[in-house]
């Protein structure tokens, strides 16, 4: 099977500092995998280069099998590379329901006929109230986006990426800032998301254990280079992510003894 | 009591039309980050047009109409040959629409002549009515009444269509609206346009309030507008409502009680404004 996102040889440099280095990995549609390494490792940078925020120093990014270089990210999202932010991304004085339904109103034409309008517009926030729902917001359809907790404004992002009806994901830490007791839902409506709409996506996620049974598979990020890429169990016995990862560098997340 | 009235009346009156060229002006700053220092050019080919288009067609609202089709075209004009290629810089803006409002005045003496024209009030909008000591100038009524009924549709396209929330967000945040896959270009040339046409049908309506219009009236109103834009709040449509009554009806007052403040009223409240409240009384942007 083709693979829907490829890079090969992937490589950002800021002057002296190689932050990407020669990244190559490929994967399928409709898979799950997440990358995970340590702070620094090069995670959000890899996501940049792929949305198209950043431009490579060196090697390409494919989307199903076309070269991307000089697309910006808009082009991107258009083409079906949809790309949520590490921080939070809202309209602050716009409605939660708004937020959502500017999503999925943008994914068609701006009609400039004020006849048809009437009766494309309810369909239009039945579909933002569906997402809502989705991601666990619909009580707070009519508060203003500002008034949302930094856990509840992750989610309503996740709604207006979801509301994009992209073909590929590629989530930041989509949980950051959520409690704990939110997560494991979070995740969970990601996992139903790639089930039930036939979605690709990509997770940058630093809670390893609460991935390991979500994801089709995980990639390993460190130094900006490739560490690992495989089924989760592989990758938990691999000596090097293990070494990685007890390093010191970060003792809380460590996947010990598998 | 009947003074009290009477300059209430008035002070709405004017606070409306310059809320017509106000609403327009904080809008297409709002969204597209542009200062459009022609605005005031189109009020006066507004009131122009209608002025022609009532004595070619015998109709008050074939005036209307003549000069809201008036501010379109020019509007459309402008955008695709003034303002596109100065998209984000502000000095260039500037100069160039400050520019074309003085090409915008000159035309007008070129095509109806260097003199001021007298405009009629319609015959069912002559006179007034009398309640006791009080008499309204029906054509002041009128002109509140038309206020009120454009900043209501304006209110309902804005919260209740799609391509209003697209504006409502765009002024918060273009880029972002971008990056939703939304191209902002072709909204900026439908809310440049209809900023053109409101700013249009206010000199169209202000012709018969006044009596005599002048190709200069363009500039006059546009400063108003633009300072009912900063007390009002960049980018809020509300705001421009209720700054431009509120300038409306200091203005009518301050021209009675203290003629020789009549004129500085209007800067005073700006500078309060932006001393106490820099933002404006209202925000558009989170």
């Amino acid at each position: 099977m083709e693979p829907i996102l490829k890079t090969e040889k992937l490589t950002i440099r800021f002057g002296g500092h190689t932050a990407v280095d020669s990244v190559d990995f490929e994967m399928p549609a409709n898979h799950f995998k997440s990358i995970i390494g340590p702070n620094g490792a090069g995670k959000t940078t890899f996501f940049n280069l792929i949305s198209g925020e950043l431009k490579p120093t060196a090697g390409r990014v494919l989307y199903k099998g076309k070269d991307l270089a000089g697309e910006s990210p808009i082009d991107r999202t258009r083409q079906g590379l949809g790309r949520s932010f590490q921080i939070t991304n809202v309209f602050p004085s716009l409605s939660v329901l708004e937020n959502v339904r500017l999503a999925v109103q943008s994914k068609k034409k701006i009609r400039f006929d004020f006849l048809r309008h009437f009766s494309s517009y309810a369909s239009l926030t039945e579909e933002a109230e569906q997402l809502l729902e989705l991601v666990l917001l619909k009580d707070k359809r009519d508060a203003a986006a500002s008034q949302l907790a930094h856990g509840e404004k992750r989610k309503l992002e996740i709604a207006m990426l979801l509301a994009l009806d992209t073909e590929v994901l590629l989530l930041d830490e989509p949980t950051a800032g959520m409690s704990l007791e939110e997560v494991p839902a979070i995740l969970d409506v990601i996992r139903k998301i790639k089930t039930e709409r036939q979605k690709t996506i990509l997770l940058i996620e630093h809670k390893m254990d609460m991935i390991l049974d979500l994801s089709d598979s995980i990639m390993v990020l460190f130094n900006g280079r490739l560490l690992a890429d495989g089924p989760p169990d592989v990758i938990m016995q691999n000596e090097r992510v293990q070494n990685a990862y007890l390093g010191g560098i970060e003792h809380g997340t460590a996947p010990q003894n598998g | 009591m009947d003074l009290f009235v009477n300059l209430l009346v008035n002070g709405l009156a004017t606070g409306m039309l310059i809320f017509l060229l106000a609403s327009g002006l904080t809008l297409i700053f709002g969204l597209m980050d542009v200062l459009n220092f022609a605005h005031g050019g189109l009020f006066a080919w507004g009131a122009f047009a209608s002025v022609w288009f009532y004595t070619a067609t015998g109709s008050f609202f074939g005036a209307i109409a003549g000069a809201i089709l008036t501010g379109i075209i020019l509007g459309l004009i402008t955008e695709k040959l003034i303002i596109t290629p100065v998209y984000g810089n502000h000095i260039q803006q500037i100069l160039i629409t400050l520019g074309f409002m003085l090409v915008l005045t000159e035309m007008l003496k070129v095509v109806f002549g260097p003199n001021q024209l007298a405009a009629a009030t319609p015959e069912w909008l002559n006179g007034s009515w009398v309640f006791g000591d009080i008499i309204i100038i029906k054509y002041r009524i009128f002109i509140i009444a038309v206020g009120i009924a454009v900043f209501t549709v304006i209110q309902f396209i804005l919260r209740r269509t799609k391509i209003g929330l697209i504006v409502r967000a765009g002024v918060i945040n273009k880029e972002m609206v971008q990056a939703l896959g939304i191209d902002i270009k072709r909204l900026f040339l439908f809310v440049f346009i209809a900023g053109a046409a409101l700013a249009a049908l206010g000199g169209a309506l202000f012709a018969p309030y006044s009596g005599v219009i002048y190709a200069e009236m363009g500039l006059e109103f546009a400063i108003l507008a633009f300072i009912v834009v900063v007390i009002g709040g960049m980018g809020s449509f509300p705001g421009s409502l209720l700054a431009a009554i509120l300038v409306g009806l200091a203005g009518s007052f301050m021209a009675y009680y203290v003629p020789a403040l009549s004129l500085a009223v209007n800067m005073l409240l700006m500078a309060a404004v932006l001393i106490f409240r820099p933002q404006g009384l209202f925000t558009a942007k989170g």
